[in-house]
This record gives structure tokens, C-alpha cells and sequence, in this order.
């Protein structure tokens, strides 16, 4: 089990102490240096681009046009990729899109049981839950149970459609968007989308709520 | 030889509730984003394809107990080892071994990362038409599958609908052999709950797909 890894709890720990995953990952990036294998900098290049453009604030934004822009809504569900590259966002791990929309009948849920399959390009790197086995294991089986985790509590009725990416399509949610909404514009409803809704593991906030 | 996947947990009872986590979250340790960073860099060398170091990955003898970038790096060490471009104890000793080294045929330079980045690896390709529609009723086949698959264990042996067809994809269980592309119509396959799950609770209200290439699938009377 890898849940003494998971822990939330012990991120200041790991932080603090060079452990021996610190010096393996050092020794491994110098040899590969050494022999040119590996371009220093393009790794630090890599490691920005998912620490400050390429996460689920890119998402948020393709909802919250979906939302107010039915012509937009209507083309990201015939054809995500296009409609997602047209706000620019595309590539690696969200080269064929597919957006499926929650409605009040249906809720959608994104897992990868076999690995991490996530749609990198609107939702940047996946986070730690979504790679860990119980997520994995139980998204396809006790959904209810797992959006009980997150504090989700979905009518009886709703049923529940769970997209196992087994391949190499990648699924973006559309929350369903809150009441009290309409007045807002398109930045301030992106506010509202949070990572989780577009996982379909929570819901977007409602307005006036903090994020 | 026998393949064994330790990574197909879809269905598996006892991992326990899930903890979720703010959404800023993304590494645990300083070490994780430089495995991130390494292994993209190594994948964009062409020295193997992503179906392989998937396969890796989930063969790893101690999978269940690895953290998820503790995997990432030891499915890296092992593929260049594989392929000789990690000499046994050269991590071990923080040094490089005397060369000479074998070439590669490219290296991801900083100022390539945003385009390829942007550019991804697409998987459609042109191939064979599709044998199935959308509406047909299909079996999963079942069975061990004795290679990386896509496939999940849960899925097998049962019978779904098929709701939509992707066109050609790149077979991963092919490429991830080595045997090539092997492009096949990619479909997406449908289940009921109970199909999967019996009469469980909530099994009456869950509809549950998998994508699924051609090979997988025979004719349901």
C-alpha cells in the first residue's frame, strides 16, 4: 500500500529532509547529463510549464465559455479537442478530448483504473488521489461512496456515468452550472470551477463561495 | 514468459476511503517534479514509446508499495538499463561509467519543450474500417492476457453497448510489445452496473465504460 506516501500530513517532513529518493534522483540526472542524454534546463522548462501554465485554470475557462456560449457549448461536445485548441490548449495527454456534460439527471465521473490517464492540457498534472488505489479501485464500483469522500452527496435518483480512460481518449466534466450564476461574466464564473468538478468528483462552487 | 500487471486495480475491494486534496497540490517531495521532468525528457529521446514504459511500470515487483513518482523512476532506470543506456551501479556511484555511450537519436533541448509539448503524440491513424456500430451489443474478451493490455480485469468476459466509435488507434498491446503501431478501430463500450457488479447497492443506478480497441471485442448474439 502506498498510503504512508499519500499522507497529506507529511509534506512538511518530506520537504524538509533529503531522503534517499532526493540522492537517487540527483545521481540519475547527473549521469544522464553526463553523457547527453538529458538537457538540464529543458527539464526545468518542463517542470514550470505544469507549475504555471499548463493547469486546471485552463479547464475553467473552457466551462465557463461552454457555459455562457452555446454555440461554444454545442461544438466542445461534438468535438473537444478543436474546441479546446481554439482557447489553446492542446497536446501531450489531451491529444483526443471528449467533454461529457453533468446534467441533473446524470452525473459523470473521470477515472484511470489501470494507471493515471489524465487530460494534462486543461487540468495540468493529475493529482495525487487520482493515481492512488483507492480512487482507482473504487471509482468504478462505489462511485457514490468515493464522491462521499469528497463530501458529495448526489440526489438517489441521479445516475451515476463513470468514464474509465482506457485509452488514449481524455475526458473533461462540465459541471452543471450553479444557480444564483447568471449575472456573473465569463472570468467570474471560471472562479467557480474548481479541479474537482471537472473530474466530476465535486461540483462547481456556488457563487459568493470561496475557493 | 509470463507478464504480470500489478497495476489494474479497477473493482478491487480494500484500498480504503480516498483523500482528497487542495488543488494546488501537485508534488509531495523535491525530488518527484525532476522524475516528472527526466522522464518526459527521456520519452521525447524516442528510445522506447509511452506503451512501454507504461508496461514498466506496471510490472514493477513492489508497485503496491511504491509511491506514484517512486514507480516513474524505477520504470525509468529499468527501461535504459534494458536498453544499455544505464550501465549496473551507475547511479549507485552519482558518476557516469568511461565511454563511449551508445547515441540517441535525438535529445528534448529547452527551447524544443513548448512545442513539444503542445504538439503531443497523436494516436489516430488511418486503418481498417470498423466491424462494429454504435448500439451493438458486444462481449469483452476474458481471459489472462499474457502482455501489457488495456483491458481492464472487471471488464472482462462481460457484455456491454457499444456508444461510440473512435476510428483507428494505435494497439497499445502491440506497440507496447515492440510489434509496432498496429492501428485498430477504438470504441467506447458501455456497462449497467449490474452487468459489472451484481446487485450490489448503487450497481442499479451506475453506467460504466471502458475504451476499447477491436481486438477486444466479439459479436454479442
Amino acid at each position: 500500500m502506498a498510503h504512508e506516501h499519500d499522507d497529506p500530513h507529511d509534506h512538511d517532513h518530506d520537504h524538509s529532509e533529503i531522503g534517499p529518493m532526493d540522492l537517487r534522483v540527483r545521481a540519475l540526472e547527473t549521469v544522464l547529463a553526463a553523457k547527453g542524454y538529458i538537457d538540464p534546463a529543458a527539464l526545468d522548462v518542463l517542470i514550470d510549464s505544469y507549475q504555471t501554465r499548463i493547469g486546471p485554470r485552463n479547464g475553467a475557462r473552457v466551462v465557463a465559455k461552454a457555459w455562457t456560449d452555446p454555440a461554444y457549448r454545442a461544438w466542445l461536445l461534438e468535438d473537444a479537442t478543436a474546441a479546446i485548441a481554439a482557447l489553446g490548449y492542446s497536446g501531450r495527454q489531451g491529444e483526443h478530448m471528449h467533454a461529457v456534460e453533468n446534467t441533473t439527471a446524470r452525473h459523470n465521473m473521470v477515472v484511470c483504473t489501470l494507471c493515471s490517464c489524465y487530460p494534462w492540457p486543461v487540468l495540468g498534472l493529475p493529482p495525487t488521489w487520482y493515481k492512488s488505489a483507492p480512487y482507482r479501485s473504487r471509482a468504478v464500483r462505489d462511485p457514490r461512496g468515493v464522491l462521499a469522500d469528497f463530501g458529495v452527496v448526489l440526489p438517489a435518483q441521479t445516475e451515476i456515468r463513470v468514464w474509465d480512460s482506457t485509452a488514449e481518449l481524455r475526458y473533461l466534466v462540465i459541471p452543471q452550472r450553479p444557480a444564483g450564476s447568471e449575472h456573473l461574466d465569463e472570468e467570474q464564473l471560471a472562479a467557480l470551477v474548481t479541479r474537482d468538478s471537472m473530474i466530476g468528483t465535486g461540483l462547481a462552487l456556488a457563487p459568493g463561495a470561496s475557493g | 514468459m509470463s507478464y504480470e500487471t500489478r497495476a489494474d486495480l479497477g473493482g478491487r475491494l480494500g484500498y480504503g476511503r480516498v483523500l482528497p486534496e487542495p488543488e494546488g497540490e501537485l508534488f509531495h517531495a523535491a525530488w518527484e517534479p525532476r522524475v516528472l521532468a527526466l522522464t518526459l525528457a527521456m520519452g521525447a529521446t524516442g528510445s522506447w514509446n509511452i506503451d512501454m514504459s507504461r508496461a514498466a511500470r506496471e510490472t514493477l515487483a513492489d508497485y503496491a508499495r511504491l509511491s506514484y513518482y517512486e514507480i516513474w523512476c524505477h520504470a525509468l532506470e529499468s527501461l535504459m538499463l534494458e536498453r544499455g543506456l544505464l550501465q549496473p551501479g551507475e547511479v549507485d556511484a552519482g558518476a557516469a561509467a568511461a565511454g563511449p555511450h551508445p547515441l540517441l537519436a535525438r535529445v528534448l533541448n529547452a527551447a524544443d519543450v513548448p512545442a513539444a509539448l503542445a504538439r503531443g503524440s497523436p494516436t489516430a491513424r488511418p486503418g481498417p474500417a470498423p466491424a462494429f456500430a454504435v448500439g451493438d451489443s458486444v462481449h469483452l474478451r476474458s481471459g489472462a492476457v499474457p502482455h501489457h493490455t488495456r483491458l481492464p480485469g472487471y471488464a472482462r468476459g462481460k457484455r456491454g453497448t457499444v456508444t461510440a466509435v473512435h476510428g483507428p488507434h494505435v494497439f497499445a498491446d502491440a506497440h507496447a510489445q515492440g510489434l509496432g503501431e498496429q492501428p485498430r478501430p477504438l470504441y467506447t463500450v458501455a456497462f449497467s452496473g449490474t452487468e459489472l457488479w451484481g446487485g450490489e447497492p448503487g450497481a442499479a443506478g451506475l453506467t460504466v465504460s471502458i475504451d476499447a480497441w477491436e481486438p477486444y471485442l466479439e459479436a454479442a448474439a
